[in-house]
Formats: C-alpha cells, structure tokens, sequence
C-alpha cells in the first residue's frame, strides 16, 4: 500500500513550499475559472477569453518594465482591453470576433515593443519564456493577498449579476425587454472574463490560460445543461486537473529526458482536454434522452 | 535588405488574398489560432534537429484538421480554443527540453524579417503561391458558402468540405508566413487591411485587390520603420492594422451618415 503511495506521490511532495502554495493559487485560480468560464462558453465569447489572455501579455511585459507585479499588469491590462473591445464591439457575432481580433493585434504589437525593451534593457530573454508560459513553482508568497482579492471580485460579478447575465446570455432581446441593461451586463462579464484570465496567466502563462477557461467548462456544458451545476462542474474539473498537473509535474523531476522536470503547464492544459475528449463518450450522458431526442415523433 | 522586401511582398499578397476570406466568414479566431499553434511545431523541429518551415507546416496542418474534427461534435469558438492550447501545451514541453532555443522564441513570436535567409525564400514564394491559386480556383463556391452557406448547399456546395479547405489554406498561408511577421502578428496581417477594404467597396474581386495593396502598403512601412527604429516589425504591423481597421469604420460612419442626410 506505502510502496504505491510512494510511487504516486514522489518523496516531499506534502512537505514542499512551492507545492503547497502551487497547489492553493491553482485550486483557486481554477476555480473562478470554472465559474467565469461557464458564462465565457455559454456567452460563444471563447475568443475574447482568448484575446484579454494574449492581451494580459502586454500588460505583464509592461510590468516587467516598470518593475511591479505581473498580476497587476495583467488584471490593469485585462480591463482596460475589456473596456476598449466592448466600446468597438458591433453587436452582430462575427463583427464581435473581427472588434476583438483588432484589440489583440494592436495589443500584441504594443507587447512586442514592450518585450523588446525588457530583453535590451535588461539583457535576458527570461522576462519572455517567464510571462508566456508561467509556472506555478515559481510563484511567490507575497501575490496570495492580491489573488484572494481579484478572485473575489470576479466572483461577485459573476454571483450577484447571475440571472440577468444567464437572462442576457440566453436571449439578449428578451432580457432588454425586462429592462436589463444589456450592455453593462456584458461589460461585467468581460471584466469577470479578463480578472480570471489574468489569474490564470500567472499560475500557467498567458497563452496558456484560455485552457483552464474554455475546457473545463465545456466539458460541464457537455455533462448537464444546467447552468449552475455546470459552474460547479466546471470548478471541480478545473481543480482536478490543476492539482492534477502539480502531482504529475512534482513527479516528472525523475522522468528522461533532462531530468529537470516537464513544465506543469503542459500537464494542466493535456489533462483539460483528455477530460474534454472523454465527456464525449456517449455512454457519460442518459442514453434514454438521447434517443428521445434524435426521434422527436416517436418517443 | 532585397530579400525581406521580396519576402515582405509575397507575405503581404498571400495575407492579404486569404485575409479577405477571413474576414468575410468572420473566421478571425481560427486565423489567430492556426498561426499560435503553428508556433509550438517551430519548437518542436529545433528539437529534432529538422527545419522550422517543415515543423510549422505539420502543426498548422495538424491544427487545422484538429479544428475541422472537433468542430463537427462541438461549437466551433470552443472546438478553436482547445485545439490552440492543445497545441501550445506541447510547445511550452518541448520549449522545456531545449536550452538554448529562448532568443529564437522572440523572434519566431513577433517576426524577424531581415532574419530570413536566401535559401528560405523558394519554399515561402512556392507555399504563397500554392495558397493564392487555390484561393482563385475555389474563389466562387468559397464565396457562396462564406456570404450564404444555405444558398451553396443548395447549389450543392459542401459547406463541410469548404469549411476544411479554407483551414488548409489558412494553414499553408500561416507556415510560409509566420517566420517574417511572427506567430502573434500574423493575424493583424490578415484582418486588419481585408476588413478596410471591405468598408471601402462591396464588389468581392475590387476588395480583394484594394486588401492585397493595403496588406503591402502596411508591410512595407513596418519594414522601412523597423529598419530605421530598430523596434521589432510586429509592433508596427499590429499597430497599421488597427489604424487601417479604424479608417474603415470611420468611413463607413462618415459615408451612412451621409447617406441618411441626402435622403
């Protein structure tokens, strides 16, 4: 029993600093992911999700420059973007998409200015590799505060606005019939989407971060149609795969071939999608109601 | 010097001619994520020791098909989304294994055009014009099915099969194009100048070719000023494109609202 115990769990995994705090900042992080992303997925806004992460690049290279914390490059950054893509955005699907791509390209080109002043001034290239692909061993103790706080505010967007913005989400016109403000809703809803992809950039790197919010929460979406149990599902698979990924990370410092361990990030992001994959097997959903639906007369 | 302006232009025609069709399906997450992607494979043949173009070119592909896969089980924003990540988890893997690789990740991120070598310029200028004669040869079902995919079908266009062509393409286009704009940037290449010209004119062939002399126009200029400033190519060619972007809506207010006072 020890002797598998031990295989699973490499020696000093429940004893390392790093782990530990790897562990807290990723269940966390993955959490309000879940919960953001459900509305991401629901809202077809993937690729803003996608965007305010590449976009959070700049801010992160931005700080590198000026000397503060990444996280608040990334969450300034994520917000004004949010800001400026929703002022241009037009309102038809494919309109949003082009609004949303300008921001990034324009933001990126910025980011390009920004990292090319890091590396010249400082003369490494370690700012690069550090913002975009991140790592959750080499966060420090102090962001903890800073953390809790832009998780709890992406929360309470997401909490207290919950029906109007699933009323939105589902039927734009039906919720301005009620007198919802349409358009203040989505704004909330992207500063929701760009704090959580902000903390997702710190804990596995900006281009990396879109994975723990599309993935886990299409697979909720995949498993109930419920929009709460799906933010539920959402959070616990994003969990799971987050602490997941530091196990198997933790264990990959023996694995060929530098024996210098694989990055976490890699792990996180292949567990996301296997879980994705394996939602997809019919024998998960009610076969009953599958049927039903497919023959709609004769059920 | 001659040859980042040769590559520049052939760069700037193939983004230009497949950005016009980006735009009109409104494809802009596929054509930011094919490029994205496609970054990881780079990484992926300097580990193996083989040429970048032909690591670009299998993840681009890859990447393609993974999209037109999971595309037909699920929504296709999501189906983009996993397939990026997918991709660039095993890019930060292989970035892993390898020390040395960090300098190049800058330049194969946000271009390097005077970095292009002499013997690269063949196999970019036959991928281009690989892309822009299968552009032409499919350009009326593409059309039809971009601008009323119901229409085609009924006209026995398989929006399927153009669906997966026009990954191909973007995929091909994204291979020979990313070492001289960069993986991020690619993609400002690609929507910024087609989405002017389509503010501009509504005639297909005229947008096509105001969108391929805007794409040069602003390649040019990001080369000349990067030339002089010393600043990377990426920086002003995200920048032109937003502004190119901007023109175009304002044209569009400026000539409606017009419109609306001479009635």
């Amino acid at each position: 029993m020890s002797a598998i115990f031990g295989a699973i769990f490499a020696t000093g995994f429940f004893g390392s600093a790093p782990v530990h705090l790897a562990l807290l900042v990723g269940g966390l992080v993955a959490v309000v992911s879940g919960a953001v992303g459900t509305f991401a997925v629901l809202r077809g806004q993937s690729y803003a999700g996608h965007a305010l992460a590449d976009l959070s690049v700049t801010g992160g290279s931005g700080s590198f420059l000026i000397g503060i914390s990444p996280l608040w490059g990334f969450a300034g950054t994520g917000v004004a973007a949010a800001g400026i893509m929703d002022m241009i955005g037009i309102r038809k699907p494919r309109g949003r998409d082009l609004a949303t791509g300008i921001v990034r390209g324009a933001g990126l080109g910025l980011a390009a200015l920004f990292l090319y002043w890091d590396t010249t001034s400082t003369n490494t290239t370690g700012a690069t590799i550090t913002i975009l692909f991140g790592s959750m061993f080499t966060i420090s103790g102090s962001v903890i505060p800073a953390v809790a706080l832009l998780s709890a505010i992406a929360l309470a967007i997401i909490f207290l606005g919950y029906r109007p913005l699933l009323l939105s989400s589902v039927s734009a016109e039906l919720a301005f019939a009620r007198g919802i403000r349409v358009r203040l809703i989505g704004i909330a809803c992207l500063v929701a989407i760009a704090l959580a992809v902000a903390l997702a950039a710190l804990s596995i790197g900006t281009i990396l971060s879109t994975a723990l919010l599309v993935g886990p929460a299409a697979t909720a979406l995949r498993l109930t149609s419920r929009p709460g149990l799906a933010m539920l599902w959402a959070a616990i698979i994003g969990l799971a795969a987050t602490w997941l990924g530091v196990l198997l990370a933790y264990d990959s410092f023996t694995w060929p071939p530098q024996r210098s361990g694989w990055p976490v990030s890699f792990f996180v992001v292949t567990l996301v999608f296997v879980f994705y994959l394996l939602s997809a097997l019919p024998r998960l959903r009610p076969r009953q109601q599958r049927r039903l639906r497919r023959t709609p007369g004769r059920g | 010097m001659v040859h980042a302006w040769t590559i520049a232009t052939i760069v700037a025609i193939v983004a230009g001619v497949v950005g016009f069709f980006v735009v009109l399906r409104g494809a802009a997450f596929v054509a930011d994520a094919v490029p994205q992607g496609a970054f990881a494979g780079a990484a992926g043949a300097s580990l193996v020791g083989v040429s970048t173009l032909l690591g670009l070119g299998v993840f681009a592909l890859a990447g393609a098909l993974l999209i037109g896969w999971l595309s037909r089980r699920s929504r296709s924003d999501v189906a983009t989304a996993l397939t990026l990540v997918v991709l660039l988890g095993l890019g930060s893997l292989f970035l892993s294994f390898t020390t040395e690789y960090a300098p190049e990740i800058f330049s194969l991120l946000f271009g390097e055009v005077l970095g292009v070598s002499t013997n690269e310029i063949l196999p970019i200028a036959a991928g281009g014009l690989l892309c822009v004669l299968a552009t032409l040869v499919i350009f009326r079902p593409l059309l039809l099915n971009s601008l009323m995919p119901e229409l085609a079908a009924a006209r026995g266009v398989r929006g399927s099969r153009m669906e997966l062509c026009f990954l191909v393409i973007v995929a091909v286009a994204t291979s020979m194009t990313l070492p001289v704009v960069g993986a991020l940037l690619i993609f400002s290449l690609m929507i910024g100048p087609p989405a002017a010209a389509r503010s501009l004119t509504s005639s297909p062939l005229l947008a096509l070719l105001i969108s391929v002399l805007v794409a040069m126009a602003t390649v040019w200029t990001a080369i000349a000023a990067s030339f002089e400033t010393d600043w990377p190519v990426g920086f002003f060619v995200g920048v032109l494109g937003a502004c190119w972007y901007a023109a175009g809506r304002i044209w569009v207010s400026l000539r409606s609202r017009r419109a609306v006072r001479d009635t």
